[in-house]
């Protein structure tokens, strides 16, 4: 046997213990590592309207029961439309229901046949959108065309309403309704009985919905054009270094044209964003730090390990190198000593690296981790133990010969 | 005697710092993690009403239609307006509440332009004396208000502050949009955590501002918030008293003794049965009863990621914990030597078993008082997350204590293995080969 096992076989419970928080560590730091990675995928991911130009609002009114305002809401929104466009700074105005990653949306069923109740595809995101709405929020179509002026109808979801004949779908949307085909003029319907066909006219690649969850999923949504959309929110297109200007000035101009409300929110978009991964910001800060604080400690634990070693063995070192060791190979010794360790902790960390998946799997719905991660978590600890060997191992060779002649 | 091992700790800790600070800070980092959630854990799964939270029922049945019907689905987690109707008149329980979270307009003295809005809830008059809810002057209503559709309300007390500056707000008029209230009394600081008696309007929604009979803002056509799910057609006009097929009514019982829980369950499948025979209900009687802390689970109140936390943190002390295992028994071996000479001029193997141990009981309570340290300031950094419960996040007496405790009995579990591997040494070799 080699003679590296044979010595360590005299140190069996401090190896096993070694091994053991290897082991750990390293189930621990390849699914943090993994959910990290997890994570900062899914923040990168493109909105699909124009980020930093953007600033939105949403108002409700009082029903104070005073003098009747005798504007109807529609030419109140055409006032407020109006008011908007004129602020400094301001290009375009649209009315949606949300926007991306804004937080409400309206979820319905689609059906691909008329009259055929099989054909649902069920949890589709509802955008509604004022004219204008695509230039003004900077959606891109990958195929298609923007609606058409008479093509904006009144249509409100929960009133009994005919819903517009046209519609913009996402690409995912329409690989889900038609696996495969082109669905540029295909006809969908938003009741069971199939009494309104809906056509597609466009197709955009990248648009997230407003939530991103289990049941909506990621990007599965559709536009349909409307003339006004009650309940919703205005959005502003503006000069990016005028949107503080502008979200600070929305309140006063909006109650200005009709006071008996209140903008219940208004904000600049970019912050909609950020506010939305927060929680993802956060997770991934503290899986960072408590990474790191873990490879400190088993790094702290191997140098302990080692120079206690060194010191037990400075006799045998000291006889190796009067019989013709040379400083590069006792250094040797040591480092080669710290991979076989490691690498017993590795191969067992692994393990439990993949059972700790499958088990966070069950319980807490994340994702599958790839193998590749593991690979990961191994060479993370390697390293590390041979970061941490380093200092000890040097000092092992700088002993020198005459030590063996010495009592200790 | 054991100030004599205290004085050989000591030494002995003293002799190598770079190791001793490498073992505390090992103990303080775990604890410190995993105290910070434990906390959090802990002040989130907190009984919000103790003594009272297993005598108060959430009931469902099920009116849906039979489409997707299968032995287990679960009823709608709220009620139709019907069924909550009649489930109060029933008057089965020791007291039951019907209700529902809105939203009013507050019109303050200042006038109409400085309206906003404000949460409120509507109930029936058994909310306040089965929440135990606590009253700064006043009183709820009682159940002839419900009935007579009675202009009155409670308010929170950070309201009454708000619009008139004195908690004593009793007798005074609230408007409310275009209605008047009258004032028949004011909430003291209450702020049950988490918000489990409508989780509907969030887990860790905070108290609403305004109460008012339930009733009285149906007549009035207040706005409601809260969950609602439907399963047919809304009404055209919107009028949710009319609503059959949507349930959106928060309702609970209490239920004083195991007999009454009993009872109560039949008489939630016999009322099914019979609705079923009127044709109102088309399923077999499909009904559930959760207390307090059942519907709390249900509801998946504590956040997925909080559990994942707590768990990544025990984890990390585990890893510290086996860390200080290696550490301390090669510390313990190093000082073979010394040992050997105690055990030669007489020292039984328990009295070093005892010296190593208070030895190790000291690094516990110095990586005990680090990890306080560490763990208020992870709650610092938790109560500057824009979450709901961040507010919550707070080391309290008894958690102060656990941390202690935790920090002397896991460096002690820690030192009992090398210790015992120290005392096995046979002191005559050790002596010899010096």
């Amino acid at each position: 046997m080699h003679p590296i096992v044979s010595a360590l076989k005299h140190h069996k419970t401090t190896v096993v213990l070694v091994v053991l928080e290897i082991a750990l560590t390293c189930a621990i730091v390849t699914n943090a590592l993994f959910l990290i990675g997890d994570r900062l995928v899914a923040m990168r991911m493109h909105t699909g309207v124009a980020d930093n130009e953007l600033v939105w609002a949403r108002t409700s009114g009082l029903d104070l029961g005073q003098a009747a305002d005798t504007r109807s809401p529609a030419s109140v929104a055409a006032a407020d439309m109006a008011a908007l466009r004129a602020m400094p700074g301001v290009e375009s105005v649209a009315m949606t229901n949300s926007l991306p990653l804004a937080g409400d949306y309206w979820s319905m069923g689609v059906w691909r046949r008329p009259g055929d109740k099989t054909s649902i595809l069920d949890n589709v995101v509802e955008y509604l959108g004022s004219p204008g709405m695509l230039r003004t929020l900077g959606i891109k179509l990958s195929a298609g065309r923007d609606f058409e002026p008479q093509e904006y109808v009144d249509y409100n979801p929960f009133k009994h309403q005919p819903p517009p004949t046209v519609a913009v779908v996402t690409r995912t949307l329409a690989e889900q309704l038609w696996p495969g085909e082109n669905p540029l003029g295909k006809p969908m319907y938003l009741d069971s009985e199939g009494k309104h066909a809906v056509q597609v006219v466009g197709v955009v690649d990248h648009l997230l919905n407003p939530a991103i969850n289990k049941y909506q999923g990621v990007e599965r949504n559709l536009i349909l054009p409307v003339t006004r959309v009650q309940g919703g929110m205005y959005v502003l297109r503006v000069r990016p270094d005028a949107r503080a200007a502008v979200a600070r000035d929305l309140p006063s101009v909006l109650t200005g044209i009709d006071p008996a409300r209140i903008v219940t929110k208004h904000e600049v978009y970019a912050d909609t964003v950020k506010d939305y991964y927060h929680g993802d910001r956060a997770m991934v800060w503290l899986l960072v730090v408590v990474t790191g604080c873990l490879l400190a400690l088993t790094a702290l634990g191997v140098v302990g390990l080692s120079s206690f070693w060194v010191q037990q063995r400075t006799r045998q070192i000291g006889i190796r190198r009067a019989i013709g060791a040379t400083r590069c190979d006792i250094l040797r010794y040591f480092q080669f000593e710290n991979l076989l360790i490691v690498g017993a902790g590795i191969v067992l960390g692994s393990l439990g690296a993949v059972g700790l998946n499958l088990w966070l799997m069950k319980h807490y719905e994340l994702a599958h981790m790839p193998l590749a991660w593991l690979g990961s978590g191994a060479v993370a600890l390697w390293l590390l133990g041979q970061l941490a060997v380093l200092g000890p191992a040097l000092r092992a060779a700088a002993v020198p010969p005459v030590v063996a002649t010495r009592s200790v | 005697m054991f100030a004599y091992y205290l004085d050989l700790a000591l030494r002995s800790l003293k002799r190598n710092k770079v190791l001793t600070a490498l073992m505390v800070l090992a103990i303080a980092l775990g604890i410190g993690a995993s105290m910070t959630m434990i906390t959090v854990l802990h002040v989130m799964t907190a009984d919000p009403i103790p003594g009272r939270s297993g005598k108060l029922f959430y009931p469902q049945v099920d009116p849906q239609g039979m489409d997707g019907y299968s032995m287990a689905s679960n009823p709608p987690e709220e009620l139709t307006w019907i069924d909550a109707q009649n489930l109060l008149r029933a008057h089965k329980g020791v007291r039951q509440v019907a209700m529902s979270g809105g939203q009013v307009t507050v019109v303050p003295p200042q006038g109409a332009t400085h309206a906003f809005f404000a949460n409120a809830r509507y109930a029936s008059a058994d909310f306040f004396a089965m929440f135990e809810v606590p009253f700064v002057a006043g009183g709820g209503w009682t159940a002839s208000d419900d009935d007579k559709h009675a202009r009155v309300a409670v308010i929170a007390r950070d309201l009454a502050d708000r619009l008139y500056g004195t908690p004593h707000a009793v007798g005074r008029t609230l408007r409310l949009g275009k209605y008047d209230f009258r004032i028949i009394g004011v909430i003291d600081r209450w702020d049950p955590t988490p918000h489990y008696y409508d989780l509907s309007t969030g887990n860790y929604a905070r108290l609403e501002q305004v109460f008012v009979p339930f009733q009285t803002a149906m007549e009035l056509k207040q706005s409601t918030r809260g969950g609602m799910s439907c399963w047919g057609d809304f009404p055209a006009d919107g009028e949710l008293t009319r609503a059959d097929q949507c349930a959106w009514v928060q309702f609970w019982v209490q239920l004083d003794t195991p007999a009454q829980v009993a009872a109560y369950h039949g008489f939630l499948d016999s009322y099914s049965a019979q609705q079923k025979a009127l044709g109102r209900f088309q399923r077999p009687p499909n009904t559930r009863l959760y207390d307090v802390m059942a519907w709390l689970d249900h509801n998946h109140v504590v956040p997925g990621s909080v559990q994942l936390q707590t768990l990544l943190a025990l984890g990390f002390l585990l890893v510290c914990l086996i860390n200080t295992v290696a550490l301390l028994l090669v510390k313990f071996l190093r000082r073979g030597g010394e040992l050997s000479v105690r055990r030669a001029m007489g020292a039984s193997k328990r009295s070093v078993f005892a010296q190593l141990l208070t030895e190790a009981a000291l690094i516990g309570l110095a990586g005990g008082a680090a990890g306080l340290l560490l763990a208020a300031f992870g709650l610092w950094v938790v109560r500057q997350q824009p979450v709901p419960y961040a507010a919550l996040a707070h080391l309290d007496g008894a958690m102060l204590g656990t941390t202690f405790v935790l920090a002397v009995c896991a460096t002690l579990l820690a030192a009992v293995f090398p210790a015992w591997r120290a005392c096995g040494l046979v002191p005559a070799r050790l002596l010899k080969t010096q």
